[in-house]
């Protein structure tokens, strides 16, 4: 059994070493992206049973964005749930014997994370303009600024840790219990494994949400005012 | 005997049982006022267990640290 934070190349292509996790991740964006583009080919008012349930995936993931960002799931649709789709068929990928999760190594998690960051500050200089991005650290007070700096960076590597520790321990302890008792014993924690890929998926896409949601409803011009005089009216 | 790999043994070993404790006390803790608030208010059930979902994470974030940290000492022990 290998070290769990150690990758090891596959073979060079040139001067660049490639590994398994990149490899499988480029099985599976090509088989995302054929998927997506041979499911939509024929696009018919009166869907086929596949575009029923492809709709039925984008509405789920749209009600979902709607509920959790508060705001029409239009712009986010694509990062979001794309991010969901492609970590659960990463965490899922230990089912086809001989892959490893690529989720399972630092790499390909921090390379997400990443992603996640860049949205973050993509989508708040869109909806707020790159000062109003910038007032999104001073808010609630000014005194926030140090504490509202070390929590982007930090969100960041907790997003990265949480989703590379629980797809490895899942495949570690995998890995453990195979090598103690034999044939059958491992695959209850194979199905709790998918729980977990599938869990950790949905979190990653959630937070993903709930970081660009806060960033964009925080930058706003005196949203707390807005929020206070809306109420007042109601009544 | 090298003592060094007997402390970072013995470091994760602390780190990792330690470590669950407090997370463990908290996710029951949140599961057992989740369950209340769905046994109150079946009709909220959705919302309620999404956000169950999203504090369980944060929650296990910190065992999730310490587990790295074990594996740390154990596989990647920058001193050993």
């Amino acid at each position: 059994m290998t070290a769990p934070l150690t990758t090891e190349p596959l073979f060079t292509l040139g001067p660049v070493s490639i590994s398994a996790p990149v490899v499988v991740t480029w099985a599976l964006m090509a088989l995302l992206l054929a998927g997506s583009v041979l499911a939509t080919r024929r696009l018919a008012l009166k869907p086929s049973t596949l575009q029923a349930a492809l709709e039925m995936v984008v509405e789920t993931i749209d009600g979902q964005i709607r509920d959790i960002m508060q705001a029409e799931p239009g712009p986010y649709r694509a990062f979001i749930g794309t991010l969901f789709i492609y970590i659960l068929l990463a965490n899922w990928s230990s089912l086809m014997p001989g892959v490893e999760p690529p989720t399972a190594h630092l790499e390909t998690d921090a390379a997400l994370a990443l992603l996640v960051f860049l949205a973050v500050i993509l989508f708040g200089i869109r909806a707020n303009g790159p000062l109003g991005y910038l007032k999104s650290f001073a808010a609630p007070t000014v005194l926030m600024i140090p504490l509202n700096l070390v929590e982007t960076i930090t969100r960041s590597l907790s997003l990265v840790v949480r989703l590379f520790g629980n797809v490895m321990s899942g495949v570690f302890v995998i890995g453990i219990v195979l090598s103690l008792a034999g044939l059958f014993v491992p695959i209850p924690l194979m199905a709790l494994d998918l729980l977990t890929g599938a869990v950790q998926a949905y979190i990653f896409a959630v937070l993903a949400a709930v970081f660009i949601a806060g960033t964009i409803s925080e930058g706003r011009p005196d949203a707390a005012e807005n929020l206070q005089t809306s109420e007042r009216k109601t009544p | 005997m090298n003592w060094l790999a007997f402390a970072s043994i013995l470091g994760a070993a602390l780190a990792v049982s330690f470590g669950a404790i407090g997370p463990a006390l908290a996710e029951g803790r949140a599961v057992a006022s989740a369950l209340d608030a769905i046994a109150r208010q079946p009709e909220a059930a959705s919302t309620i267990s999404r956000t169950l979902f999203v504090g369980l994470a944060m929650i296990e974030t910190t065992a999730i640290y310490c587990l790295v940290v074990a594996l740390l000492l154990l596989f990647a022990n920058p001193f050993v």
